[in-house]
């Protein structure tokens, strides 16, 4: 665990050194663009337009880094072979997935903080009324935080047994199914068998839920978002991102270096 | 018996390919051998004969088709026995983000060395392969030669009692090649077990009490470097000068090969000191009389004919 750790920070120091918080600057004209945009248009709906689009910003932003740099956190390192040297070393496989994955996941919330005080700078230049949305975004953002999480997690699973750019693809692949699980779940039709309405079912349970983290709609109008679904995504999050890594790690473990 | 440092039993690797994987290419047949401890083992063997094969096995990274081994009386899944030992892996690569400093200073916390004794430690390492005017050079500017020498400094870093290093020379100019000879003297020294693999055979009769030869992923032979290549001196090479007529020395100098006034002549162990005689009472000048035995490297081609005389079998049995 104390080697999980080790490799996590190293992790991050190397996002640092790779130039991936760079993005900000991204981010940064985004929401320039947007405060200008909200300067043309806008009667009242200022705060929603920032938090709109701030929140999909920073949600875009952080699937790219997640999907792009989590599936080449332990496939590269395989293909460069600097691993070799590291796993001669008392450090168990499982233990190197979990750094690999937390070194990003803090990456990810550096980023997404950075993200979110920017988000918050524009708010509050804008602001006239008295409503507060603050609280709000502040759930969204903390729920793309825990999305973000299980999206590393599926990345680095599959980039354990497949090439970096088939993980991409399955990774983005589930996580687009999981924005639809509800739909999949109440599908009803007449020309679709009773069996395969099942499997799209049990399916719909299986799939990362994916909806469930999406509050923007709430967030941007500044409705309160219940404790209840706060305490719910963050058990979901950790419960998936532990069986997903634990499956990883299975694999990982069995895997001749090549 | 005492704990063997390295004990290897029946060892097998196959690697699947083709269609589903159904074929397979046998790397490592049945390896079987033992290092000592305190001993320096030289692992030799031809291209693709199977010696990284054997290393990434011991260190973990590969595992088995069949067979066991143990290190230090550990068996090899057992995650403890990493941290007794060291290992350079075969055209090594790091974080080429890092600095030398940072990589050493890594792999250091990895390996649970205190605070305090981390920087001191990072440091004599630099200094011990030759990188201290390095040190600061993230790892993407280093040569070949220079990503070898850190190489082989992370292997030896926290002092482990078993260093396997796999082709620890390759790379480097003569005066790394030096450098890396006395660190493995300085190991065995301080009384640690080496195995290293290599092609250069010199370096192997140089350091190693005993040497293991591997063809076609089979052990061929293990022994001391000289009881592997029979000791047994073929005979006296004789080198001598002689600037007068041919007279008496005739015979004898028919059988040698002459550069101007030199001559290059092998004579039986047994006739050495008469001919001696024989050229000293006709004033040749003998200037060096050697030993001559066959090599090590004539062995090991030996064996790598007699594997490729009998390649096509070989080959039928790895399909
Ligand atoms: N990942 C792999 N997949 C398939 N075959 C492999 C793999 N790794 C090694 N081999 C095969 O195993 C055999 C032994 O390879 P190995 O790397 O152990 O040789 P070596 O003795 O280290 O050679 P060299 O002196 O060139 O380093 C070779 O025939 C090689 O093709
Ligand atoms: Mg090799």
């Amino acid at each position: 665990m104390r080697r999980a750790g080790i490799v996590a920070l190293n992790t991050f120091r190397e996002a640092v050194r790779d130039r991936v918080l760079y993005n900000l600057v991204f981010f940064a004209l985004v929401m320039i663009a947007a405060s200008i945009l909200v300067g043309q248009v806008s009667i009242g709906i200022e705060e929603m337009v920032i938090v709109t689009l701030g929140l999909s910003a920073i949600s875009v932003i952080g699937l790219l880094i997640a999907v792009f740099i989590g599936v080449g956190l332990v496939s590269k390192e395989m293909d460069k072979r600097t691993l070799y040297a590291l796993l001669a070393k008392p450090v168990r496989r499982w233990e190197l997935l979990l750094g690999k994955f937390g070194g990003l996941v803090l990456t990810l919330t550096v980023n997404t903080a950075a993200m979110a005080a920017g988000l918050f700078l524009a708010l509050s230049l804008v602001k006239q009324g008295t409503e507060h949305v603050e609280a709000s975004v502040l759930v969204a953002v903390y729920f793309i935080l825990l999305k973000l999480a299980l999206v590393v997690a599926l990345a680095l699973l599959f980039s354990c047994f497949t090439t970096p750019l088939l993980s991409i693809l399955y990774t983005a692949g589930l996580y687009i199914a999981g924005l639809f699980v509800t739909e999949m779940r109440n599908f009803q039709s007449e020309t679709m068998s009773r069996a395969l309405q099942t499997l799209l079912r049990w399916l719909s349970y299986l799939l990362p839920n994916f909806e469930n983290f999406d509050v923007m709609a709430a967030a941007a109008h500044g409705r309160a978002i219940p404790g209840v679904l706060i305490a719910q995504n963050s058990a979901y999050a950790a419960l998936y991102c532990a069986v997903v890594l634990t499956v990883a790690a299975a694999i990982f473990t069995r895997r001749n270096l090549k | 018996m005492a704990t063997a440092a390295i004990e290897i039993e029946n060892l097998t690797k196959d690697y699947p390919f083709g269609f589903l994987h159904l074929k397979k290419k046998t790397s490592l047949e049945g390896l079987t051998m033992r290092v000592e401890e305190g001993e320096v083992f030289g692992f030799l063997g031809p291209n693709g004969a199977g010696k990284t094969t054997t290393i990434k096995l011991l260190v973990g990274l590969i595992f088995p088709t069949a067979g066991t081994a143990r290190i230090l009386g550990k068996s090899i899944s057992d995650i403890s026995m990493h941290a007794d030992i060291g290992y350079l892996p075969e055209q090594p690569y790091f974080y080429d983000y890092l600095t030398a400093t940072e990589l050493l200073d890594y792999f250091a916390r990895i390996h649970d060395l205190p605070a305090q004794e981390r920087k001191a430690r990072v440091d004599g390492m630099l200094k011990k392969v030759g990188l201290e005017t390095a040190r600061k050079i993230q790892l993407r500017k280093y040569s070949k030669g220079m990503l070898q020498r850190i190489g082989v400094a992370q292997a030896i870093l926290h002092d482990p009692k078993v260093v396997i290093l796999d082709e620890p020379m390759s790379g480097l100019d003569p005066v790394g090649r030096r450098e890396v000879r006395d660190v493995i003297l300085e190991l065995k020294q301080a009384g640690k077990t080496v195995l290293f693999s290599t092609h250069i055979l010199s370096d192997a009769e140089m350091l190693c009490d005993r040497v293991g030869v591997i063809v076609g992923g089979k052990l061929r032979g293990v022994g001391a470097p000289d009881e592997i290549v029979g000791m047994k001196a073929q005979g006296m090479e004789v080198l001598f000068e002689y600037a007068g007529a041919a007279g008496g020395l005739q015979p004898l100098l028919s059988k040698a090969t002459q550069t101007g006034k030199r001559y290059r002549m092998q004579v039986p162990e047994a006739d050495l000191y008469a001919t001696l005689q024989q050229l000293g009472s006709a004033g040749a000048k003998v200037l060096s009389v050697t030993q001559v035995k066959s090599t090590l490297e004539e062995y090991f081609m030996h064996l790598v004919e007699a594997d490729r005389a009998q390649a096509p079998a070989v080959e039928v049995s790895g399909k």
